[in-house]
């Protein structure tokens, strides 16, 4: 399981950078959210993967770690809402510079002010 | 318990909820609250500064949950430095802004206050993972304060702004997960005591995570690499903005210099450490691009983000160095150069005001209509900026060239800082010289500079001269942050014996 899980984290990570170094918003969006979901599941994994273990005190013998989990809801709420933020920016910035590339000009398009 | 230590978060917390949930508030009504409520935020902090001074530093746990378990909250007189500076930026700053660029855009003074919530519970928490939250919050309201107002610039420079920060909150996450999973705790002074105790075989990757917080700091901080986003974004930032922002860099000093002597180095010399080594080259480096690109910029403001980008580089150099010395006298430069680079930025707005079409960038125009003020002014911020005697940004130089002479770094610091001293000079006296001296015959601009603005730019330029004739006991102060920072035994002394006496007690 930990190596299944390792491969998941690392191809997410992977693909996330790739991503993030594309020419355009949408890319570099989708890639940012890979790079958080690649994250998420590193974070939730600092605290051990066990089978059968839930993470509350007193419902089994062998209780997971819980805090992990109270790390990984942190930290995917302020994931989820820094994607929406940043889709809107880039929609708001296609529509002021007419073009979806990051740095705001678009290299191989003819474009004038 | 005293619950002061938290003040400086719930202060500007309520004060921004208050402005976001009465949609119906004027504008003079939003401004009165916002300035209260930051005044009276400055009034808290040099409150809790005299208790930090008194007692050398306080624990305080959230919710009476013992630290390590809890969250806590650690003022000390390192805190205490960032938050009088901050709250001393503000004022000004918001001041300044209230003079109409709050109108320019919805929930201004909400998110001003969001941000100075973000940067006090930074300057305070004692739990990394609560460092990690606090900047998220800062780094949130920055990114919507960066676009207030609007405009292609803006859009442009806040999306490469946006981006890079969110892939360092990823990364810091990363970082932070390693650390969890390796020693089981979150707490800075628990971290500490479990990582000075950890096996050999942990080694390596408590190396790995440390480079990954240093890679987010030097996102923050603009270190060489990752300092591209900088230039734009404080170039492109409305006036009052970009001088809050000018202490956003220093947030990522601040957090270096909490983390790694306490988390990392704990019973090791600082200069030991994998992390620390690197700072070296790369602020060094950052250092000398700063100089060349406050040389090349095209209008004063982009001058003064470079002048930014001057300042980390000097801080991250002296700070390498590792000693008490050193970095007492990089405390120093830090208040220096925070409260004279905002300055500019507000400066850099007022002359933009005056010069029509022109605005700040460096081309000839028609002359302006309060030249004689603010080329005095002028002069006096660039002699201090540059660091030329008398103002303070001269003794914090000497000093740092003196700490960095007793550790044998002086063969490639200082010509490097002095270097860097006289690009600034030259850029600023062709600034000068373009703005002041020779115009166009065509009629003069005819529009005053506002009043109260123009004074917030001569409280935040003569803080050079005020730092300066103060420097004795500022210097002695410096000293003694320097000197706790580097004695962390006692920081995690203090929060074990607060954890003690919390489940003692019970």
């Amino acid at each position: 399981m930990e190596a299944l899980y390792a491969i998941a984290v690392g191809v997410l990570t992977a693909c996330g950078i790739y991503l993030v170094l594309r020419g355009r918003t949408f890319p570099v969006i989708m890639g940012l959210t890979l790079l958080s979901h690649g994250v998420n599941l590193f974070l939730f994994a600092s605290g051990r993967l066990a089978l059968a273990a839930p993470a509350v005190i007193g419902e089994s013998a062998d209780p997971t770690d819980p805090l992990p989990q109270a790390l990984v809801l942190t930290a995917i709420v302020i994931s989820f809402a820094m994607t929406a933020f940043v889709v809107v920016l880039a929609l708001r910035a296609a529509v002021e510079l007419r073009n979806d590339h990051v740095d705001g000009v678009d290299p191989e398009e003819d474009w004038r002010p | 318990m005293n619950h002061l230590p938290v003040l400086p978060i719930l202060l500007p917390l309520i004060t921004g909820a208050l402005l976001v949930t009465l949609p119906r508030l004027g504008l003079n009504a939003q401004r009165f609250i916002s300035l209260g409520a930051t005044v009276a935020g400055l009034g808290l902090v040099l409150w809790l500064g005299s208790m930090v001074l008194e007692h050398g530093r306080l624990v305080y746990a959230l919710g009476g949950w013992a630290p390590p378990f809890g969250i806590v909250l650690v003022p000390d007189r390192l805190s205490v430095l960032m938050l009088v500076l901050t709250a001393t930026l503000a004022v000004p700053a918001l001041i300044y802004a209230c003079r109409g660029d709050d109108d320019a855009g919805a929930h201004f003074h909400a998110l001003f206050q969001f941000q100075l919530m973000g940067l006090n519970g930074a300057f305070l928490t004692g739990d990394i993972f609560n460092l990690f939250v606090f900047f998220e919050v800062l780094l949130i309201a920055s990114y919507a304060l960066l676009l207030h107002g609007g405009g292609t610039a803006r859009s442009r420079a806040g999306l490469h702004y946006v981006i890079i920060n969110l892939i360092g909150s990823a990364l810091f996450l990363l970082a932070l997960g390693m650390l969890y999973g390796l020693t089981g705790t979150l707490n800075m002074a628990d971290l500490a005591t479990r990582i000075s105790n950890a096996p050999q075989a942990d080694q390596p990757l408590l190396q790995a995570a440390s480079l990954v917080l240093l890679v987010v700091f030097g996102v923050k901080a603009a270190l060489l690499p990752l300092l591209f986003w900088l230039p734009r974004a404080y170039t492109a930032a409305a006036a009052p903005v970009a001088a809050l922002f000018a202490v956003m860099t220093k947030v990522g000093l601040y957090a270096m210099i909490r983390v790694f002597p306490l988390v990392f180095a704990l019973d090791q010399p600082l200069a030991a450490l994998t992390a620390w080594q690197w700072l070296w080259p790369l602020a060094l480096a950052t250092l000398a691009l700063g100089g060349i690109g406050v040389l090349g910029a095209t209008s004063l403001r982009n001058m003064t983000a470079y002048m930014v980008i001057v300042s980390t580089g000097t801080l991250m150099a002296i700070i390498a160095l590792g000693s008490t010395e050193a970095l007492a006298a990089a405390l120093f430069y830090l208040v220096h150069t925070t409260l004279l680079t905002g300055g500019f930025f507000l400066f850099a707005d007022l002359i933009a005001r005056q010069r029509g079409a022109a605005g700040d960038y460096m081309v000839v125009t028609a002359a302006m209509k309060d030249r004689r003020t603010l080329g005095i002014l002028f002069f006096f911020g660039a002699v201090a900026l540059a660091g030329l005697p008398p103002f303070s940004g001269f003794v914090s130089k000497a000093w740092m060239l003196q700490a960095s002479l007793a550790e044998g770094a002086a063969g490639i610091f200082w010509p490097l800082l002095l270097g860097a001293g006289f690009l600034m000079l030259v850029a600023l006296s062709r600034a000068g010289s373009k703005f002041f001296w020779r115009q166009s015959p065509e009629r003069d601009h005819d529009m005053r500079a506002d009043r109260v603005r123009l004074a917030c730019v001569i409280v935040l330029v003569g803080a050079g001269l005020v730092l300066s004739l103060a420097a004795a006991p500022l210097m002695d102060y410096t000293r003694s942050v320097a000197a706790q920072l580097m004695a962390p035994g006692d920081y995690v002394r203090a929060v074990h014996e607060a954890g003690l006496r919390l489940t003692g007690g019970h």
